[in-house]
């Protein structure tokens, strides 16, 4: 068993809130975030359900005070918000830090902007310095150079369970020593190129999705940002700052089974959770709430309903998906919803899975449908992707 | 804690390196500015409809990674970790374009699925059936470097047997039309291939993917043994004596110790600067060493600078066309410090030595 990891800050922006405050009282209320498209020109905007942050691009920019020519993303500006919510909630400062690190994440990068000017960026030069923040890293460039970072910054892209990896590599830095505070989280904003991959795919709602439900037509996609400060006990004992709740476990493995889709067992889903409870030496029992991935794709929920059935020998503790409050926030979706577990230990209360109906078929699992209060002290956190990639989170109080 | 050796290794390069020599034969680019590849034979590793399938960084890596996996002779990996600066960016400009240009109509998910950065650790996880720990990072000119940094920790910290990484880019002509634009990558007309000389503007931009199986044991076959790794996003020309300084002496040692320094110039006359600063303070002790010349620039190329560190190693000796004007160089080179940076920012060390 290794050092915990502690949580000295957060901040997020989502569908139902521009702080940790807002969408904890969303989820408190039942207010979900999903509506028709607002801020994006597509053919698709009458056929799907999004959850997108209610705010133009132009209101992002005032709400970070940047210049008229900037070239921030619209992922970018989501990721800066939450990134300085977090780092104010930690009670530290940025800038010019050079012991801070900053690892981002993000499947989307600069793609909004260059799907927007590809056409004209040839001969429109005052377009043109959007072309260099196309790749992701820069995108998480102009987050760290915002916040006066100078130090280890990287960012890692793993499709849906992106987040999850950054906070994952955060505590390993950590727990290397090679760090000793560390923003960690990840941020997607939604774009065309986006929503049309995902309809391509042809696993988008054109309803409200309804994780688990026997009849679930698929995911609406979402856009946020979301960001943990993770810090080491000698660093947040030295400024004597209480931790919100602790890292404990976590790990990532591959279902190795397709491009997409996931394995009808859920191997890869289990495995990582089964490695996650060994790197923090505890047992599945232990856990009082799951906060799972719960896309409410029929191939999602399937295989990852079985992987916990497997993983906690049929007696599956309480369990919800976000996912229909926020939308799917893909490379945001684990800090999101490691947002969301905090909220659950901190106020004792395991926040509802709206829009579920019937059980599945194939098995008998019932996610939790109202607001329930109960003692929490630990929660499972599940994202998977794309390439197999699984990843799962267990923080404690 | 365990030591970290490099076991094997796979280079598919604008230079003949999956043959298995090491700079014999180099070919010399002398009229463009963008330098592809050279094709190893997909066939040998790759079914002929996936071929057609495949973009080339897909393929190459295939090659690539099997290369090295073959040379450290291993069974099963404990992880497949990535890095990528653009991601499968041919695809994504395939999917991109008929979006735009057919206004979101026709469009198949093929194109779409295969444009995820992490489409070449996915898809060799899926070859191996390997359900091990899998990574993609995409930090600019840092994406590779931390691939670099998250093996090491796996091997040296972890207690993990046997990691590949891999670093992977490649050209789409659209967008590197983009990148000429706007002067990081040099102009078709400019005349500036000798870039050990050039003092204009933009890169000459390349594209490749190379792979290494780190392990905790040495074997025979074993090229060299890695001893850290360091990134940071951003420093200045005066900061860059005391961040290597303090990288070295972290691992005790200091500039004299260090036999050969891989750097990264490119011919950006904006960016060289920073390599200026490097030579100056190994100069006097050190063999100077260069690649890009031969190798063109991108975002992962330090996966490049690794490769040839792992054979100056192994041979003690660098071949002359690394050196500038070809000079002779030492014949028992047993430390190597690789820097690299990419536009200025994403600044990385990489310490090896010979086993």
């Amino acid at each position: 068993m290794k050092e915990k990891v502690a949580i000295t800050g957060m901040g997020i922006v989502s569908a139902i809130g521009m702080n940790a405050e807002e969408n904890f009282l969303s989820l408190k209320d039942n207010k979900h975030g999903i509506s028709k498209i607002a801020h994006i020109e597509t053919t698709l905007k009458d056929k799907i359900l999004v959850g997108e942050i209610k705010k133009s691009n132009q209101e992002l920019e005032s709400l970070l005070n940047l210049p008229s020519k900037n070239n921030f993303s619209r992922s970018s500006m989501l990721g800066a918000i939450a990134a300085k919510e977090a780092v104010q909630s930690a009670g530290i400062s940025t800038d010019g830090n050079t012991s801070i690190g900053f690892i981002n994440s993000t499947t989307v990068g600069g793609m909004d902007m260059i799907e927007k000017y590809y056409r004209d960026f040839l001969d429109q030069e005052e377009l043109q310095h959007y072309i260099e923040v196309h790749d992701a890293g820069s995108n998480t460039d102009l987050i760290a150079e915002h916040l006066g970072i100078q130090g280890f910054v990287t960012t890692i892209s793993t499709a849906c369970s992106s987040a999850a990896n950054a906070i994952m590599l955060g505590a390993k830095m950590i727990q290397s020593g090679r760090l000793d505070q560390v923003i960690v989280g990840g941020m997607d904003g939604l774009c065309k190129f986006t929503i049309n991959g995902f309809n391509t795919l042809m696993i988008l709602s054109d309803t409200y999705n309804q994780p688990f439900d026997d009849q679930r037509k698929g995911l609406n996609l979402g856009e946020g940002a979301a960001y943990l400060v993770l810090e080491s006990e000698a660093s947040y004992q030295k400024r004597n700052k209480k931790p919100l709740a602790y890292l404990k476990g976590y790990a990532n493995a591959n279902d190795a089974f397709h491009q997409t889709a996931s394995s009808e067992q859920g191997d890869g889903a289990y495995l990582a959770m089964k490695s996650a409870f060994e790197v923090a030496g505890m047992k599945p029992e232990a856990i009082d709430y799951v906060n799972v991935h719960g896309t409410a794709t029929p191939n999602n929920d399937l295989s990852e309903g079985r992987a916990m059935i497997k993983l906690f020998d049929q007696k599956v503790p309480d369990f919800s998906s976000t996912k229909p409050f926020t939308g799917h926030t893909l490379a945001a979706a684990a800090s999101v919803e490691a947002v969301y577990s905090i909220f659950a230990l901190r106020e004792n209360l395991i926040f509802p899975s709206l829009n579920f109906q019937n059980k599945m078929e194939e098995f008998d699992l019932t996610p939790q449908q109202e607001l329930k209060e109960k003692e929490i002290s630990a929660v499972l956190s599940n994202s998977f992707g794309f390439g197999g990639n699984c990843s799962s989170l267990i923080f404690v109080k | 804690m365990e030591r970290c050796y490099i076991n094997g290794m796979g280079c598919i390069s604008v230079q003949n390196t999956f043959e298995g020599n090491f700079l014999e034969h180099p070919i010399v680019y002398s009229d463009t500015n963008i330098i592809y590849a050279v094709k190893p034979n997909y066939k040998a590793f790759i079914p002929p409809a996936a071929i057609r399938r495949m973009s080339s960084g897909v393929k190459n890596s295939i090659v690539a990674s099997a290369l090295a996996i073959e040379q450290a002779q291993v069974n099963e990996l404990d992880g497949i970790i990535t890095g990528t600066g653009m991601g499968c960016i041919q695809d994504s400009e395939k999917f991109l374009e008929k979006m735009i240009d057919f206004n979101e109509e026709y469009l198949t998910p093929t194109s779409f699925i295969q444009s995820t950065h992490n489409t070449v650790s996915g898809q060799i996880a899926l070859k191996l059936k390997c359900n091990a720990y899998n990574f993609t990072y995409v930090n600019t000119g840092g994406s590779f470097p931390s691939a670099l940094l998250d093996g090491l920790m796996q091997i040296k910290n972890e207690g993990k047997n046997n990691i590949l990484i891999g670093g992977i880019d490649e050209i789409a002509d659209y967008t590197f039309k983009l990148y000429q634009t706007i002067g990081h990558i040099k102009k078709d007309n400019e005349e500036s291939y000798h870039i050990l000389e050039s003092r204009s503007e933009g890169c000459v931009g390349g594209e490749g993917s190379t792979f290494f199986v780190l392990s905790n044991e040495k074997q025979d076959q074993t090229y060299a043994e890695v001893l850290d790794a360091h990134l940071v996003n951003k420093l200045k020309k005066e900061q860059l004596e005391g961040f290597i300084n303090n990288f070295l002496q972290r691992n005790n040692m200091n500039i004299s110790d260090v036999d050969a320094v891989v750097l990264g110039n490119n011919g950006d006359v904006n960016f060289d600067t920073y390599y200026d600063e490097a030579e100056r303070l190994f100069k006097s002790n050190s063999d100077l060493l260069y690649y890009k010349h031969l190798f063109g620039e991108f975002m992962t190329a330090p996966s490049i600078a690794v490769w040839i560190a792992s054979n100056v190693l192994k041979e003690g000796k660098a071949p002359s066309v690394l050196y500038k004007n070809n000079e002779k160089g030492s014949d028992s080179i047993k430390t190597v410090l690789i820097y690299n940076q990419y536009r200025g920012k994403d600044h990385s060390l990489t310490l090896l030595k010979n086993v």
